[in-house]
């Protein structure tokens, strides 16, 4: 094989090998990327039952219920609220009046099927999508029981902690709120 | 006083790293071995006041000096010893000090053993860490300064995170930064080919051993890391595809394709530019991975809103350094000479085909990880890229890449002959096809795909032996001279062939795991229980206890097998008073090389607990096979040829070859 045809294969094996690539990365992301909504959304049925969702907000006080293993509770933004089912154990920092997130299947009852439960995994923080939930409804008041927190020195990141709560990451919370979505 | 003389070391540190960056490069470019020869000293020096300045802090978090900011936020006085010693590193100012205090070790220990080093390449890489250096010392004085004090020090301080409270914390971060951080040796030696603009065969040899040693400690850390998270987070993952995960597996690939490159360039000749470029990438994606776990980028976009400098320095050190590089590189790549031609079919070509799998998957991880990000900031679109998108992406490009590894060794250089090789795996084919077929026999033919994957997972295995026994002629001659060729058989062969099996291993691991984990959620009061996995679990009683800084409930549950008694396992929730938070401690029980892991959720008023047991068949082959892999390059490292080559001297360019390469120069 001449020096010419040598590198024409490698350069199209490079190609094929890209081409897979990204192939594989934009099907995936077309089918297995999650949206993040808020229980006000979730609430107005404008998603079609049995579709993807992952959904934070606060745990209503004394919705909490249990049956066996099974909890169920309800998630709210202050103006809506979407009743969740989650069979597990619950987060260590799960409380009534907390933020929380959830992920899991919308049913036809318009309750969400979770599979997963995430609670801010440091009492310094709330989850940053909890608190752009409340933001958003206009539920958010500094100072409020559950709400922000006097705002930390710094982000105690250390090394991994993140992986308490994959994709959850603890905001300080000032972060979030001053934030605002049409920014 | 201790406080401020760790600062003042660490400002003097500053000082020196800004000579360590100029001096030795002017030397460089005027020739002058006066000049250059100052790099050596300068980083030795560095390298004490950095350590002065990491023990201090360490000092002062040992010995609970509340007027110290850093250690109010992040100790206890109430907390264990290891726990004082370790909250050192577990906040962002101590472990940005960690990640300084192991470049300049890196730097020392390029000083200390690069005495057969060109002069002006050592001088130049020297320089190259000393601007690292500089960045980073900066970015602690100014925006992340550990030394703080308060004016009125509280009597005691807020505590480490619970979470943090364990002895993972004590191994797994400084291996994982020996990793990260090792890696810009091979990036200060990549810069330092390309301000010469030349680069030789040599120059790989110098630059494996270290990328060498940082693979293995990022191996082990990673590998750290994701036990940690299995027995501490109580959900029995070990690994989610967080993004903090991710940014220490992006620079893993990029190493583990540089360490394959490196050998291409060192056997061939060929391949400079691509290897070049993959330890400015490598080094490049461990700054990525530094600026999205400490800049806060990752918690939000706009945390930067918290502290605005910290985020947009980092920022600016990223911009600077990989930027530079990646211009430097498009400047001088040119001049760089390939040599060595190779047809696709060869080991050249295997290695090639590696680089451009794990390149390919590196690239999937990265779009994964900052496509929300992005997405974030341009629309307001909030979405999670979760496990299946990684699942699909870098399983569907790594499998491919696994299955060729029997054929990469065994292939030779320049041209290779596929038939041949494949011929030469039949045995370890046939192995393969066994384990399959019992693999699907023992399960009642569960998930065919399965057990294929375990078959590939032992038909690695099978080949990587395979190698061992082709080189020693095991079979075709007599045993006593098979096992003499054994011995004569190369450390760095051996490392190749024991770092496959890992792979082998920890895939075995991963599918078994994933696929015939058995989980039992219930809620149970003490007398009840149940079966998982072929052991029976009888819920006997839950009590109070106490340990230094916090209480626990622990349930202590029977364990047997057919009526056969084996003990207990215990699973507890630990609540921290001074955090007034608590953690859930799991129970786990090793069977072989199986696990049964148990949690405990929380307790009704009538006395029911909710518990949560799994049965992970082979789940510990993940940890082993990671181990298994470090301990070939392990092997590799220690292999008389590294250590002692001698490389030949250099070709250079008459226009800078004023002064030859010298005789033989180590590889350290």
């Amino acid at each position: 094989m001449t020096r010419k045809g040598r590198r024409l294969v490698l350069i199209s094996v490079g190609l094929g090998v890209l081409a897979l690539a990204a192939g594989l990365i934009l099907t995936a992301l077309n089918d297995t990327i999650v949206f993040f909504r808020t229980p006000t959304e979730v609430a107005a049925k404008t998603f079609a039952p049995g579709s993807r969702l992952r959904m934070g907000g606060l745990v209503e006080s004394g919705s909490v219920e249990k049956h066996g293993a099974t909890t169920q509770f309800i998630v709210t933004d202050g103006n809506a609220q979407v009743k969740v089912a989650y069979t597990g154990l619950l987060p260590d920092l799960f409380r009534e009046g907390q933020g929380v997130v959830t992920e899991g299947i919308l049913q036809s009852d318009g309750t969400v099927k979770a599979d997963s439960v995430l609670a801010k995994h440091d009492e310094r923080y709330m989850p940053r999508e909890v608190a752009d939930a409340l933001k958003k409804s206009g539920h958010w008041k500094e100072g409020e029981e559950g709400g922000p927190m006097p705002p930390p020195a710094k982000p105690a990141a250390p090394v991994k902690p993140s992986a308490a709560l994959p994709t959850v990451s603890p905001a300080p919370v000032t972060a979030a709120a001053e934030r605002s979505p049409a920014q | 006083m201790i406080a401020e003389l760790g600062h003042y070391a660490l400002v003097l540190a500053l000082a020196l790293s800004l000579v360590q960056m100029v001096v030795p490069f002017w030397g460089a470019r005027k020739d002058d071995p006066v000049l250059m020869g100052v790099a050596a000293p300068v980083s030795l020096m560095m390298l004490a006041f950095v350590t002065f300045s990491f023990g201090a802090l360490m000092t002062v978090y040992v010995t609970s000096d509340f007027s110290v900011l850093n250690v109010v936020e992040n100790s206890h006085s109430r907390m264990p010893l290891i726990y004082k010693f370790t909250s050192t590193w577990g906040n962002h100012e101590g472990s940005m000090l960690l990640w300084v205090f192991v470049l300049a070790l890196f730097g020392g220990l390029v000083a200390l053993f690069g005495g057969n080093l060109p002069d002006r390449l050592k001088a130049n890489a020297l320089a190259v860490q000393g601007a690292i250096a500089v960045a980073f010392l900066t970015f602690i004085l100014f925006t992340s300064n550990p030394f703080t004090r308060i004016i009125s020090p509280p009597a005691e301080g807020r505590s480490l995170n619970p979470i943090l409270q364990d002895p993972g914390l004590a191994i797994h971060p400084p291996l994982l930064y020996l990793g990260y951080v090792g890696l810009s040796i091979a990036f200060a030696f990549a810069m330092a080919a390309l301000i010469e603009g030349r680069i030789d065969a040599a120059w790989a040899r110098w630059v494996r051993p270290w990328t060498l040693a940082a693979w293995v400690f990022l191996t082990l850390g990673i590998a750290m890391g994701s036990y940690w998270a299995y027995y501490e987070l109580g959900w029995g993952g070990w690994w989610f595809w967080d993004p903090v995960e991710n940014a220490s597996l992006m620079p893993w690939l990029a190493a583990t394709a540089l360490l394959h490159s490196a050998v291409v360039m060192e056997k061939r000749d060929a391949l400079k530019i691509w290897t070049v470029l993959l330890a400015i990438l490598a080094f490049s994606l461990s700054l990525i991975g530094t600026f999205l776990v400490r800049s806060g980028v990752l918690t939000s976009v706009h945390a930067f809103a918290t502290d605005p400098a910290r985020g947009v320095f980092i920022l600016g050190i990223l911009t600077f350094f990989i930027g530079g590089s990646l211009l430097l590189f498009a400047l001088r790549a040119g001049d760089l000479r390939q040599g060595g031609i190779f047809a696709p079919v060869s080991r050249e070509g295997a290695l090639v085909m590696n680089n451009l799998f794990l390149t390919a998957a590196t690239a999937a991880v990265f779009v994964g990880t900052l496509y929300p990000l992005a997405l974030e900031m341009i629309s307001d679109a909030k979405i999670t890229v979760g496990p299946p998108f990684f699942n699909i992406t870098f399983g569907g490009l790594m499998l491919p890449l696994v299955f060729a590894i029997p054929f990469g060794p065994l292939m030779a250089w320049k041209r290779g002959d596929l038939l041949g090789v494949a011929q030469r795996l039949t045995v370890a084919a046939a192995v393969a096809v066994v384990a399959i077929v019992v693999t699907a026999a023992a399960t009642g033919g569960g998930p065919v795909l399965a057990a294929v994957m375990v078959g590939l997972g032992v038909f690695i295995i099978a080949g990587a032996l395979t190698d061992i026994a082709e080189r020693a002629g095991i079979g075709r001659v007599s045993a006593r001279v098979a096992f003499a060729r054994l011995k004569g058989v190369p450390r760095s062969a051996f490392g190749t062939a024991v770092a496959h099996l890992g792979v082998g291993v920890c895939l075995i691991g991963i599918v078994c795991e994933t696929t015939w984990s058995q989980e039992h959620i219930a809620s149970m009061k003490v007398g009840d229980s149940f079966t998982i996995g072929s052991h029976d679990l009888t819920f006997l009683r839950i009590e109070n206890r106490t340990g230094a800084n916090f209480t626990a409930r622990t349930a202590v549950f029977g364990l047997s097998t057919d009526g056969e008694p084996e003990g207990n396992i215990e699973a507890s929730r630990r609540n921290f008073e001074a955090r007034q938070m608590g953690t859930t401690e799991s129970g786990i029980r090793t069977f072989g090389f199986s696990q049964l892991y148990l949690s405990m959720g929380e307790e009704t008023p009538d006395g029911h607990i909710s518990v949560r047991a799994t049965w992970k068949p082979l789940v510990t082959l993940i940890w082993l096979g990671a181990v298994v892999m470090s301990l070939g390059g392990c092997l590799s490292l220690a292999d008389r040829r590294l250590r002692v080559g001698a490389p030949r001297p250099a070709k250079a360019k008459p226009r800078q070859d004023k002064r030859p390469a010298p005789q033989p120069a180590p590889a350290e």
